[in-house]
């Protein structure tokens, strides 16, 4: 690494990594397309959205330290405005998401019940995937939420797939009412892996209708996004597959939103799909079992310092939209919600020895 | 009956399927306008169009994936491994999505989808081109494995498969593909998980699949000039095993070689034999015998290659000693 490699003057060539290589830096010098206003409504929705995603997690480590949870957890705190600003601003049980072992904000944001994914993360029965898939594994079909995928990029192919029927149906099948977007959620890392290249070529090739939404929170693991990335500006990727691509400050949920429902109108035009960048940052470790030594306290400082829900409840307040006490009514709420999750998990179930075998097989 | 070329059994199966259900479809490299490089999918573009029968860059591990989600979605997809060995590269999405999702999703989700190709040791076509899959992949959990070795059961097994709600893997081989013999007409289906007995007999029992069927033939046809009455097993489903069958003729014969393509080393035979040594040990008279391939890349020299492979001869050698008690 120390060594100097001569590289011959090449006076034509263009620079091949950004000036704005920095993660602060191109956060700073974001442009911001179009409003970002939002009704009291909505915000209302999102601020429930993201405060229910926080605290669902922040109940997610205090039970895995009460040993309630095993295995490997990886928490969203810091990133909910990514989770819920793209899936509020798609259709509810009619378009598909698609995550990966940092999946349970995703699941609630689509709306699989608070009760269903502690009971998976308990290992229960009752839990979305019965128990079978546990965190890194959620699955709601009912929900649209195509599943929680453990290794590094394979949940895009899948999400393509999904992008693929959508297509299908319409021209292949005739049905015009065929609209359905998918959007695959996957980090910065993941961008380094093959399928990440394989499926924007495939998605812009045959125009489907999906959002690759990055949430690049900087790191992936212990590995610094600058570190593994030639260019680091990820949604500059999009132009050599001649996609639309975007870059969002990932800690502005109205930012995300607005960015995400252009993207979806495009998709739903048949105008296929998009790359998102967001800006993010995860306030936690990788997982809970990382102790978490590489990340200097001045980045996490920083980042602290654009903590999405606060953000979103100024915006709301600021704007005359909803007052401090119906945002800390809407607190409580979120925290009953999660208190009920967990006593509903504690007494349910586990799954019956019985069926171990059951669903492999699709008669069963 | 109409006399029908291998290839073209297995392309009027999926036409006809694909006729009937319009979930139905097929992704591949150079499956579309090009036919096929086996050419399984002749004309079947022109009928059914693009995105019916998809030509994907070559990108396996993506496209094998996308017929996941596309499966999970709605359709039942038909991926064409151009050759079988390219779907190494596929690995992750036939063990992690197809095999263990449905499971893993605590039965959310189903996958109904057909991997099929050519696989199995050509004529001189090297190492990288000579792979027998079916045993890489046989851990996997959840998902059927067939290999098909006759027009007849090739028809049948693929409309069998592509109907079949649960992730399929289908072996075809590529020095099988030009097979012809007369078919049934029109729609027929082969149970996936039945073994095909292909002679009776009640001396040895040998079992077998895909190619190897064929050289288990011509040995059986010499054994029978010398008084060996051989019960030949084409096995079709290598997962799971039809034990019924299988146990049924060793409860007959009481002595079974298995007869195989793949390597020794964590073969079919290996597993098959574990069974059958759990399920028949009182039935037998004799140890159960192994003929595989060796445990080596596959050499492209002809004469290297053919001691790669088990020959006819060594068939005929195996049953004759194992009948008269000098192994
Ligand atoms: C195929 C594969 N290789 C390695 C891993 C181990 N691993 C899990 S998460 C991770 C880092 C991923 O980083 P990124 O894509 O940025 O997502 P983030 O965790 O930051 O959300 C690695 C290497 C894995 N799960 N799958
Ligand atoms: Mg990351």
């Amino acid at each position: 690494m120390t060594q100097e490699i001569a590289v011959p003057a090449r006076p034509e060539a263009t620079p091949v990594s950004s000036p704005l290589s920095s993660h602060s830096e191109r956060l700073a010098s974001l442009y911001t397309a179009g409003p970002t206003a939002v009704s009291r409504d909505d915000g209302l929705i999102l601020y429930r959205d993201m405060t229910l995603g926080r605290r669902f997690e922040d109940k997610c480590a205090e039970m895995y330290y009460r040993g309630k949870m095993f295995g490997f957890v990886h928490l969203y705190n810091g990133q909910e405005a990514v989770s819920t600003g793209v899936i509020k601003a798609m259709r509810a049980q009619h378009d598909w998401f698609c995550s990966t072992y940092r999946d349970h904000v995703h699941a609630l944001s689509c709306g699989v019940p608070a009760r269903e994914v502690m009971s998976e993360l308990f290992g229960k029965a009752t839990g979305c995937s019965k128990g079978r898939g546990g965190s890194m594994h959620l699955f709601s079909k009912e929900h649209h939420l195509l599943g929680g995928y453990a290794f590094i990029g394979e949940g895009i192919p899948v999400a393509l797939g999904a992008a693929f029927t959508s297509r299908y149906k319409r021209d292949a099948m005739g049905d015009a009412s065929s609209d359905s977007v998918t959007a695959a959620f996957f980090g910065d890392g993941t961008c380094n892996n093959g399928q990440f290249f394989e499926c924007l070529n495939m998605a812009a090739l045959w125009k489907l209708p999906i959002l690759f939404v990055v949430e690049n929170n900087k790191w992936a693991i212990g590995m610094a996004h600058d570190r593994a990335t030639s260019d680091p500006e990820i949604w500059r990727k999009a132009a050599a597959f001649g996609m639309a691509g975007e870059e969002v400050d990932g800690m502005d949920v109205l930012a995300v939103r607005a960015a995400a429902q252009r993207a979806v109108e495009r998709a739903r035009a048949g105008e296929g799909p998009t790359l998102l960048e967001c800006l993010t940052y995860r306030f936690r470790g990788h997982s809970l079992a990382d102790p978490d030594e590489l990340r200097s306290e001045a980045e996490k400082e920083f980042w602290a310092q654009r903590d999405p829900i606060k953000a979103l409840a100024g915006h709301l307040t600021a704007h005359g939209l909803a007052s401090a006490e119906e945002l800390k009514a809407i607190e409580k709420e979120i925290d009953a919600e999660v208190a009920d999750a967990v006593s509903f998990a504690l007494a349910a179930p586990e799954p019956d020895p019985a069926e171990l075998t059951r669903y492999i097989w699709a008669e069963d | 009956m109409a006399e029908t070329l291998l290839f073209n059994a297995l392309r009027d199966a999926i036409d006809e399927e694909m006729a009937k259900d319009p979930t139905v479809c097929v992704f591949g490299e150079d499956v579309g306008q090009y036919g096929g490089s086996y050419k399984v999918t002749k004309d079947l573009y022109e009928k059914y169009g693009e995105l019916r029968v998809l030509d994907t860059p070559i990108a396996e591990n993506s496209f094998t994936g996308m017929a996941v989600g596309a499966a999970m979605t709605g359709l039942r997809p038909i991926v064409e491994g151009m050759n079988m060995g390219f779907l190494l590269l596929a690995f992750n999405q036939i063990s992690n999505n197809m095999g263990m999702l449905r499971y893993t999703s605590g039965g959310n989700y189903t996958i109904p989808t057909v991997v099929r190709g050519p696989g199995g040791v050509g004529r001189q076509l090297g190492a990288e081109h000579s792979q027998r899959l079916e045993a890489y992949f046989h851990a996997v959990p959840g998902i059927k494995i067939v290999a098909v070795s006759t027009p007849t059961n090739a028809k049948g097994l693929m409309k069998a498969a592509i109907r079949d709600n649960n992730p399929v893997l289908f072996f075809e081989h590529v020095l099988l593909y030009n097979l012809s013999e007369e078919i049934p007409e029109g729609d027929y289906i082969c149970a996936l998980d039945q073994a095909d007995v292909v002679r009776e007999g009640n001396d040895v029992t040998i079992l077998t699949y895909s190619r190897m069927r064929h050289h288990c033939i011509k040995a059986v046809q010499q054994l029978e000039a010398e008084g060996v009455d051989v019960e030949l097993i084409d096995l079709i489903s290598l997962k799971p095993f039809d034990m019924d069958t299988i146990s049924r003729s060793i409860r007959k014969t009481h002595r079974v070689i298995v007869v195989e393509e793949c390597m020794k080393t964590g073969g079919i035979g290996a597993e098959l034999i574990a069974l059958i040594t759990e399920h028949c040990f009182d039935d037998l008279d004799a140890r159960p015998l192994r003929l595989s391939s060796q445990d080596i890349p596959t050499p492209y020299n002809g004469a290297l290659e053919n001691l790669t492979i088990i020959q006819p001869s060594q068939i005929v050698d195996a049953a004759r000693r194992l009948k008269a008690g000098t192994l």
